[in-house]
Parts: C-alpha cells; structure tokens; sequence
C-alpha cells in the first residue's frame, strides 16, 4: 500500500553527469512504492528556502531501497543539493502524483519523449513499458552534453535531438520523429511546455493518445493548497471549476484533458 | 494532569492548535500525515455560494523565510461542500470551523444560511483575503464596512463567528473593535501580508496574480505584536496565527493573548507541523509546571 510520508532519507551517491545536470541516489524506503512519473519533495537544510523542491523520479532500485533523481541546478535550492555528498541527510516528502498510465502501452508502440530536464523520468518508464510492441525513446537535449542517453540505450532504441545539431536530428523531438521516419501508437512525454505542445497537436493530428507530465510551482505537494493547478476540458473532482491539481491529480494527463 | 482545553464563543476545544485556512484543505490530504483527532479543531479552506476557479498560475513563490501565495480562493462552492467535506470530517473527533469567503454580503449570508443546519462549531469570516478582486480584504480594510458585514452575518450565522482579520491595515486594533461591536464572537489573525515578487531574469511578476500574500515564519513578528495589540482592544477572545512552525512559537502567540492558534504555510514545510506543537505544547506545561493552559493567554509581563 503506497502512503506518502516525509522521512529523513541519506545520500548513497551523487555525480554531475553534465554542465549543472545531477545525478542523485537515495537510501530511501520510499523506493519500493515508487511508479514512472512519480516525484518527491526534497527539502533543503537552509531554513530559509521553506519549500520542498518538486524533482521526478528517474529510477528505483527496490532491491537495495533506492531511488535516483536526475535534476537540473536552476536556484539556491538545487544548488544546495548539488554540494550533497556521500551519507548527507535529506529530508523528502514522497512519493508524490499519479505517475504515467503503464497500461495504455500494452501491446502498442511507444514513444518516450523527453525534453532536457524531462528526459530523467523516462529512464523508469522504459523499464516498466515491457509489455509494449515496441519502443522508441526521443530524447531532446541543447547541445553535445547527453545525459542519460546509455542508461536509456539499455531498454530501447534511443533518438536524439540536439538544439545545435551537434548530436543526431538538428531540431527538437518531432524534427527526430520526423527524420527518421518513426510511428507510434501511444505516446509519453515529459519535457517544457512548448514540446508538450507539439507533442499534443502531433498526437491530436495522428489520432493517438498521449500521456504528457506536467509541471508548475507548488507548495505542499499534496494537494491542499491549490497552488500547482492545471485548466482542465472536463470540471475537476476536487474543486468543480476545470483546475485540476498537478500534485495530487498529476502530474501526467492525457495531453487532451488539459488545457495548455 | 495537563489540561490543553480551551474555550471560545462557548466552544470547548481539547487543545487550542488549528489549522489555518487555505493551508489544510478540509483536512483530507493531510489525514494521511496527521490524525486529525489529536488537534483541537481544522478550519477548512475557505468556501463561497458558487465554486470559484481562482487566480491563474503561478500562484505561488518561495521568499526568505516565508512564501506568497495568490490562489484566489479556488474552491467548490458550498454544495459540494456540505456533501463531501463536512461528512468527511464528522469522522474525526476535533472541532470543525468552516472558513467563508464571498464577493458580496449576500454570498457570504447564503453560505452561512446554508450552514445553519450543517454539525460545524464555528464559522470563521474571511473578509482579509489579498488576492480576490472583489469582496473578500475590500471588507476588511474599513471598519465601518467591517462593522456592517459582521452584523449582517451575526444575525444570520447560528454557529459563532470569528472575524478572520487583515494585517493589511493601519490600525488593527481599530478593525478588531469594530467587529467586537458588531457581535462578532472572536477574532482571528494575522490573514496574509500583502507583497510582491519580480523575477529578475524575465523582468515579469513571479506571480501572475502579481501580488500575493505572504506567509511563513518571516511573519511571525508581526502577528504577535498584532495579536498582543488586539488581544489588550476586545474582550472576545483572539485566535493567533502567523509564521507558528513550532510549539515555542504556538505558546509566544498565547502569552501576546491569543486563545487558540492556527499554523499555516509550515503545514507544506512539514506536514507533522500541528502534531509535534500539540506534543510540543504539553512538554512546556509539564516543564514549568502549568495545570491549566489557560493559565498562558495574555500572560507576558
């Protein structure tokens, strides 16, 4: 049974995998209920940062009670993290969100798409899609600096994009798709609002679902406080009025629910 | 033997930690962090007649110490309310105090009419809220429109009414009087202070509501020393909130005067926030040897 709970979890390892891109894993017992799409809180060890910083689940090792976060240094609060070492406390609030509908891929064509900072939840997510016909992970990144590229090669074929061309199709993901000619059935996606804006309308015009994770500024990361909402097409259960909670009824949507 | 309990409006709670409104929802998502029989009541997020879709995002910032927050009420109105909320918090053994919001007189008499018959102890009036256009802080900022809408309230509400106060005002000494005048039962205070956030990188609000209202433990000191200047202007009793994140801070805002006390935007810090004060609470009492709680209300020298 998944309860979300703040624990006082510790650094198992961190490493910088690219220009301000970590790569964090966690002794946490929040790992064995972690899902794709999934996301925790962390708390910063600086009081006056009060907010817990909302960061997407990139990996769970439940053999060893593991969870791996993959984030960008974007404020004080990530770069704080970043100076996290071996055996560090941190605090975290998890696991938090709906995490991606795995069913919908069963006997489908998948694509993974993510974009730069929206890349690291697809690692999980392709490990758990085994009962896909096939899978094609996209990746968008700026430039030459990949992450999470090789560990994504284990479990399907990836594609990249880069801003610069430096690496695979010049362009984002759909200039990938586009370049090398590849179909789908069903998509999931992670990735900045623009993307998940193509994305949605490619979907919409191939006539396949897709399954988009969103993110917005949040506060309690449970639901009570309404900040991170999402205008919704159909009213929402919580509060009636087409806003619905990415915490709590998020952060994935199947792209044509929401407004974005 | 500790005795936590305290008494408002005639009202008997088994210890004087609340919820502050808009921070606790109606105490389902935090149900499953806290057991809500232990606190002394949850005040609920507030409700209108109507559902309200609220301000678009971001609706929230972080700021030292603190954050804004500019939600604009989102709620389900009071039907959904009455139906699924009240309902879920009868399960619980704690006071329930519902927070009510509107635009005009008359939707805040429909939602306490609708109320009238509902199992709820108190009904706290919203009439400090900073980030809805209309009605809400627009009635809180004058003392005789104050005045006005208290007893209009008053006279409808068969539950005890607490005026939720602004600090957004020069003299909230002089608001506190003018609902005491009204017949309003209690007072509660601080609502959020009014502020502002400029990303620096976009030039552009990092609110989109542009203001908000800022809440967190920056606030502390100023809603003690506004708690402690109403406490010493009415005789009906105050209810403290403001930045409380702990039981030292629960029982500075008893000794100021207030008689309950609420915590806040520490609840999305840490969700065990009002447990570990009511905890926090009896250890200071078995430490200085205090009977009664009562005994700590308006008592700094």
């Amino acid at each position: 049974m998944e309860q979300k709970k703040k624990e006082t979890a510790r650094v198992y390892s961190q490493r910088q995998i690219a220009p301000g891109i970590y790569d964090m894993w966690i002794d946490t017992t929040l790992a064995q209920q972690a899902r794709p799409g999934q996301f925790i809180s962390v708390y910063t060890q600086d009081k006056s940062a009060l907010l817990p910083r909302p960061i997407s689940i990139c990996e769970a090792d439940t053999t060893n009670g593991r969870l791996r976060i993959v984030y960008r240094v974007a404020g004080k609060g990530t770069e704080e993290f970043s100076s996290y070492r071996e055996g560090q406390r941190i605090d975290i609030l998890g696991t938090l969100g709906n995490g991606f509908p795995l069913e919908a891929a069963s006997g489908k064509r998948v694509f993974l798409m993510g974009g730069g900072i929206g890349i690291p939840p697809m690692l999980a997510l392709a490990q758990a899609v085994t009962g896909a016909a096939s899978v094609d992970v996209i990746a968008g990144y700026r430039d030459r600096a990949l992450f999470l590229a090789e560990d994504l090669s284990k479990y399907a074929p990836v594609h990249i994009a880069t801003e610069d061309g430096s690496v695979g199709t010049k362009g984002n993901v759909m200039n990938a798709i586009e370049a090398e000619k590849l179909e789908a059935d069903v998509i999931y996606a992670c990735g900045p609002m623009p993307m998940l804006r193509v994305i949605r309308d490619y979907a919409a015009k191939k006539g396949i679902p897709a399954y988009i994770s969103l993110e917005e500024r949040m506060a309690c990361g449970v639901g009570a406080c309404l900040g991170c909402v999402v205008k919704t097409r159909a009213v929402d259960h919580h509060s009636h009025v087409k806003n619905a909670r990415i915490c709590t009824d998020g952060p994935v949507y199947a792209a044509e629910d929401v407004d974005i | 033997m500790l005795n936590t309990e305290i008494t408002i409006a005639g009202v008997t709670f088994k210890n004087p930690v609340m919820t502050a409104s808009g921070t606790f929802g109606s105490g389902m998502e935090y149900s499953e962090f806290v057991d809500l029989n232990c606190l002394g009541a949850v005040v609920t997020k507030g409700v209108a007649n109507v559902p309200w879709e609220g301000n678009p995002t971001p609706r929230v910032q972080e700021t030292y110490g603190g954050m804004l927050n500019a939600i604009g009420l989102q709620n389900p109105g009071i039907d959904v309310f009455i139906e699924r909320d009240i309902p879920f918090l009868r399960q619980y053994d704690t006071r329930i105090i519902v927070n009510v919001c509107g635009r005009s007189v008359s939707d805040y008499v429909e939602v306490v009419e609708k109320l009238s018959d509902q199992p709820v102890d108190m009904l706290e009036i919203n009439v400090s809220c900073p980030n809805v256009q209309h009605g809400g802080i627009a009635f809180g900022q004058d003392p005789g429109c104050l005045f006005d809408i208290t007893k209009e309230i008053r006279a409808k509400a068969k539950q005890p009414i607490i005026m939720k106060l602004s600090p957004n005002v020069t003299d909230i000494a002089e608001m506190a009087r003018a609902a005491e005048a009204a017949g309003s039962d209690a007072v509660s205070l601080i609502n959020t202070i009014t502020g502002m956030k400029i990303d620096i990188h976009r030039r552009t609000f990092a609110l989109a509501n542009r203001t908000g209202g800022l809440s967190g433990p920056a606030i502390k000191p100023v809603a003690v020393r506004m708690v402690y200047q109403v406490a010493n202007a009415v005789k009906i009793p105050v209810i403290g909130m403001g930045g409380i994140a702990n039981a030292e801070d629960a029982i500075e805002f008893m000794l100021a005067g207030a008689t309950g006390i609420a915590v806040g935007a520490m609840n999305f810090v840490n969700p065990y926030t009002t447990i570990e004060i009511v905890k926090g609470i009896e250890a200071y009492m078995r430490q200085y040897d205090i009977g009664n709680l009562t005994e700590l209300i308006g008592a700094v020298r």
